[in-house]
């Protein structure tokens, strides 16, 4: 329910926000010589000569999955929902919106994986021993990670381990599953990514670190830990048992949280290595005020945290007993 | 039961003689149970305080006690109007505040101030400890910037504090003295009624006797009028005149102090007594407790009847369970009212003659 | 032989503003199927101690001495596999706040099996349906329906029956229990006290009743040990305390009690606060507060000796005796008078 009217929200919010800027696509798309006619006619064929209410009802008709009633006004007659056609170069913004998706989930689920591989040891490593060297090196790495753009960061690794060292590529994209020349495949899709996985992971892992090692430490002094020791529990034991268990359910729900979070994270590093994902589709439409091609990363990317908040809820119900008999 | 008869019984009848500070009528307060995120619909109510009466004469402690969720400090909150009360009615020198706004409330304020539990937490930590004395004095507007310094200054000496702390905060003080710090703050404004919710429940015996004397001292001091609630029968028979026991949401039985200890009406205020252990191994260990069985049950769907009687060890099935029992005289002390059907005959009482409850006398009988 | 036998043991913890000594040289034995009773206020180093004897201190911070002789096997230098055979299996520990003692992810049942499973080498169904045994045991009603219950789903009193139960599982010889009753209300309380007075009846464990309630002492020790600022004050049997306390802590104690059964206008208040721990005060612990100081008090920390004429009675002040048999009979004669 809330979901939808968020919805509603955010698209209405885009079109107004194109509405109000003074640019005009037909314009563009008659390119350099615009005569008054090309204008009009551009303008009748991408709809913008139509009032503001329209526009956003023929989107809102277009993308909705059911299209009225069958013909007996029982069965409602489905369609796929669909996204118009961008102003710039008439591609159907569905391909665009699909072609590009799985690059930045690429980037996205992969950094996922990358930043809790780092932040799950050294959160709980540096918990356990407070102070010690390992703590302190992941406090520092902590502060940098949370101060430093991740802009810098990743031009940073791009020109040291990419240009200088030449361990990894700097720029383009694998495809996972269909290989084009000598590029595709798992192992070149997971070896192109590494940089940008990396650059990517950076902030987050530092932030996890932190929340990690916080949640660990509190959960070490709580009196059910305790309990558990008394009752003679050796230590992997009551760690993996009472503590972890304990520790890790907020972090489940920041996790679903941070990768929306993340989505609008990616246009950075997107754009720095040159990935064709959402983020890069995004700002090249917004710079060409494509308005469909924008307004359908943004329904995608809005269905996605959509998605992800509902199965972060779900999953959270399920390993928390005391949300789930509420 | 007929419909009026029902009224009357949730009406005590309170013998007022004129020299009341507060009258409490029936007051209640539910807390609404609701479902849904959008339309929120209310599924069922908490009956957190539901129909209690009592009167606190001008210089005397009126004792409350009850066990967690018996509605006590919600009780003290709707007093206070920290709380907005559900229904019934509380009056103040003869004045009824129940319905009064904000701003009319405020000269109220001056005159019933709170003490609260947690020394801890109910004083903020970033403010000295002068100006969380002086808060109210300021808000009343009580004097000028050095009056009012040299008013905390004597407050804190009052309450046992060092005066040269004014500067202080309170993470500095230990839970005694922040609980010191507490009764400053509430003596600030010459209130008349003092609430006291738990005063000295976070506290050790030593210092909780130190706040004890303390409050003693002062009431006799100023001629303050305190409500003094707390779960520790030792504490409260200590500093009471006048003690009332709560049971989810409804009082089981008032008495004076000695009426109350020495002769119990009600089972309840019985097994709560005989749950206190005695710090005197010869009394102490020969002693039968009588325990009650199982939990307070829920305010939600509070039990038919007497809402004591699934716990009851004088339970009689038929009549406890189906007739709410009035509070009503019983026993020969005036100002001795107690809610039962089947009033304890003497105390103390072996656990069989507890479960033999004598002929119920009716409401009619005492009265 | 006593079961188990503490000799001057000493806790200390370092913090950052210094080294608090928790527990400073505190002696005492408890025998088979005995009650020992430790009041002190908080901060006084009684839950330290039992933390201590359980090796259940953070290991980082905690520097130990002392010896805590269980069964002829000294506790602080076992191994900590040893140790953690010992644990919940010989001894069994309760804590303070039922609320937050048990683990709120899993279901009560498979805590239970858990204590069980970790000390024996048991089946699944075998340690469920020992924790179902106790459970009934421990007066959970239903209990079949509430072994798959989450903790969150039982009230205060019952949760601190499920910790008993949880404790008992293993037929422990000893049953720390710090505090079990503080986070309850009275009747509940009652509820427990019985209980773990007719379990310790029925399964003949020892017991350590740690507490701030000389009243819980007073109905269920044996043996009372009163701990002030990380030392013993005073230790003896349950009458030879109450009905002689010799150390003007322990007078303090009972004069600030209000209790039922006697009427003081003014309780006997202890002035000032616990000392820090970090800087103890020099000589007698409690001379700052003690009304009947002398000089040698302030320099002479008093050892701990016994009482003549009174065996097993021990007390650490440098008062003398007469003036202290005089001032405790003043104390209870006060008491006394004012009951009847």
């Amino acid at each position: 329910m809330w979901a939808f009217v968020l919805f509603i929200a955010v698209t209405i919010v885009t079109y107004v926000i194109f509405y109000a800027i003074p640019a005009n696509p037909a314009r563009l798309a008659c390119g350099q010589r615009a005569t008054a006619e090309c204008i009009k006619r551009a303008a009748h064929y991408l709809g913008t000569d139509r009032p503001l209410y329209v526009q956003y009802g023929k989107f809102f008709g277009r993308l909705m999955p059911v299209a009225g009633l069958g013909p007996n006004n029982f069965s409602p007659h489905f369609k796929t929902p669909n996204l118009g056609r961008s102003f710039t170069n008439r591609l159907t913004v569905n391909s665009v919106v699909l072609n590009a998706a799985p690059v930045t989930a690429s980037l996205v689920f992969g950094g996922a994986v990358f930043w809790m591989l780092i932040a799950l040891p050294v959160g709980i490593l540096s918990a356990l021993r407070p102070r010690s060297l390992l703590d302190r090196i992941a406090m520092v790495f902590v502060l940098v990670g949370i101060s430093a753009h991740p802009v810098w960061i990743g031009l940073l690794l791009a020109y040291f381990l990419g240009f200088k060292a030449g361990v990894f590529p700097i720029t383009g994209y694998c495809d996972f599953i269909n290989p084009s020349g000598n590029c595709g495949g798992p192992v070149q899709w997971a070896y192109h990514l590494v940089l940008p996985w990396a650059t990517f992971a950076f902030l987050f892992a530092a932030l996890y670190v932190r929340m990690i090692r916080a949640n660990v430490m509190e959960a070490l002094g709580e009196d059910y830990v305790r309990t558990a020791r008394a009752k003679g529990a050796p230590e992997w034991l009551v760690m993996r048992s009472h503590v972890l268990r304990n520790a890790l359910l907020p972090v489940v729900t920041m996790l679903g949280m941070d990768i929306g979070i993340a989505l609008g994270g990616a246009i950075f590093t997107e754009s720095v290595f040159g990935l064709p994902g959402l983020g890069k589709t995004a700002i090249q439409a917004i710079e060409n005020f494509d308005l469909p091609t924008t307004q359908g990363v943004v329904v995608f990317a809005t269905l996605c945290i959509i998605l992800l908040t509902l199965v972060v809820d779900l999953l959270y119900a399920w390993i928390d007993p005391r949300i789930r008999l509420t | 039961m007929a419909a009026p008869e029902k009224e009357m019984l949730r009406q005590t009848q309170l013998e007022l003689k004129g020299d009341e500070l507060l009258v409490v009528e029936d007051l209640q307060k539910y807390f609404p149970v609701t479902r849904g995120i959008i339309f929120q619909k209310e599924v069922a109510s908490v009956k957190a305080v539901d129909g209690v009466s009592f009167a606190v004469r001008e210089g005397e402690t009126l004792g409350v006690v009850g066990e967690s969720g018996c509605g006590k400090s919600t009780m003290a909150r709707c007093i206070m109007k920290l709380l907005e009360p559900t229904a019934g009615s509380i009056k103040f020198r003869g004045q009824d505040i129940t319905k009064l706004s904000r701003a009319e409330m405020r000269p109220f304020r001056r005159e019933m101030m709170m003490i609260f539990q947690d020394p801890y937490a109910s004083l903020n930590p970033r403010k000295r400890v002068g100006f969380i004395v002086a808060e109210a004095l300021q808000v009343h507007k009580l004097g000028t910037e050095a009056e009012i310094k040299r008013r905390v200054q004597e407050l804190l000496e009052v309450v046992g504090l060092n005066p040269e702390h004014y500067n202080r905060f309170p993470h500095e003080f230990s839970g005694g003295q922040r609980q010191r710090i507490g009764v400053a703050r509430a003596l600030a404004v010459n209130p008349k009624l003092i609430v006291c919710d738990e005063p000295v429940s976070a506290l050790d015996v030593s210092v909780q006797a130190q706040i004890l004397n303390l409050l003693k001292d002062l009431q006799r001091d100023f001629g303050l009028t305190y409500i003094f609630i707390a779960h520790d029968l030792n504490v409260v028979r200590h500093i009471s005149d006048r003690v009332m026991v709560m049971y989810l949401g409804q009082v089981s039985e008032t008495a004076d102090r000695n009426d109350l200890y020495k002769e119990p009406k009600h089972p309840y205020t019985g097994a709560l007594l005989s749950a206190v252990p005695v710090p005197d191994p010869t009394v102490g260990r020969h002693r039968k407790r009588i325990v009650l069985e199982g939990d307070v049950p829920s305010p939600i769907n509070p039990p038919s009847g007497c809402r004591f009687h699934p716990r009851c060890p004088r339970f009689v099935e038929g009549h406890c369970d189906v007739e709410e029992p009035a509070l009503i005289h019983r026993g020969g002390a005036v100002g001795h009212t107690a809610k039962c059907h089947y009033p304890l005959e003497r105390w103390p009482m072996t656990e069989e003659e507890m479960a033999r409850p004598g002929v119920a006398s009716t409401a009619a009988e005492t009265a | 032989m006593a079961l188990l036998e503490v000799t001057d043991l000493k806790t200390y913890f370092r913090t950052d503003d210094g080294v608090v000594r928790a527990v400073d040289g505190v002696s005492f034995s408890v025998d088979k199927g005995q009650t020992l009773g430790i009041v002190g206020e908080s901060g006084s180093g009684k839950s330290v101690t039992c933390l201590t004897i359980m090796g259940l201190n953070p290991k980082r911070t905690a520097m130990s001495s002392g010896t805590a002789m269980w069964k002829g096997e000294d506790l602080l230098t076992a191994t900590p596999k040893r140790l953690r055979e010992i644990r919940g299996s010989e001894i069994a520990m309760i804590f303070q706040d039922p609320m937050t003692s048990l683990n709120p992810v899993h279901k009560i049942g498979a805590q239970l099996a858990e204590a069980m499973r970790l000390h024996e080498d048991v089946s699944k169904k075998t340690a469920r349906a020992r924790a179902l045994e106790l459970l009934k045991a421990v007066g959970i009603p239903r209990a079949e329906r509430r072994l798959d219950d989450y903790p969150h789903q039982f009230s205060g009193g019952m949760r601190q029956r499920v910790m008993i139960a949880m404790s008992l599982i293993n037929n422990p010889d000893l049953l720390i229990a710090d505090e079990p009753t503080t986070a309850l209300d009275v009747t509940t309380q009652a509820q427990i006290l019985t209980l773990i007075e007719k379990l310790q009846e029925e399964f003949g464990s020892a017991v350590i009743m740690i507490t701030h309630d000389l009243g819980v002492v007073a109905e269920i020790a044996d043996d009372v040990v009163v701990m002030y600022a990380a030392e013993v004050a005073e230790k003896g049997g349950v009458e030879q305390i109450f009905k002689k306390p010799h150390h003007p802590y322990t007078w303090g104690l009972m004069g600030s009690l209000p209790r039922l059964d006697a009427d003081v206008e003014r309780l006997v208040q202890i002035q000032g606060q616990p000392p820090s721990m970090l800087r103890p005060p020099t000589g007698c612990r409690f001379h700052p507060r003690c009304p009947y100081v002398m000089p040698i008090c302030k320099e002479v920390d008093p050892a701990l000796a016994p009482v003549s004429d009174d065996p097993g009675h021990l007390q650490s002040c440098h008062l003398d005796e007469e003036t202290k048999n005089r001032e405790a009979a003043k104390l209870l004669a006060g008491m006394m008078a004012e009951a009847s």
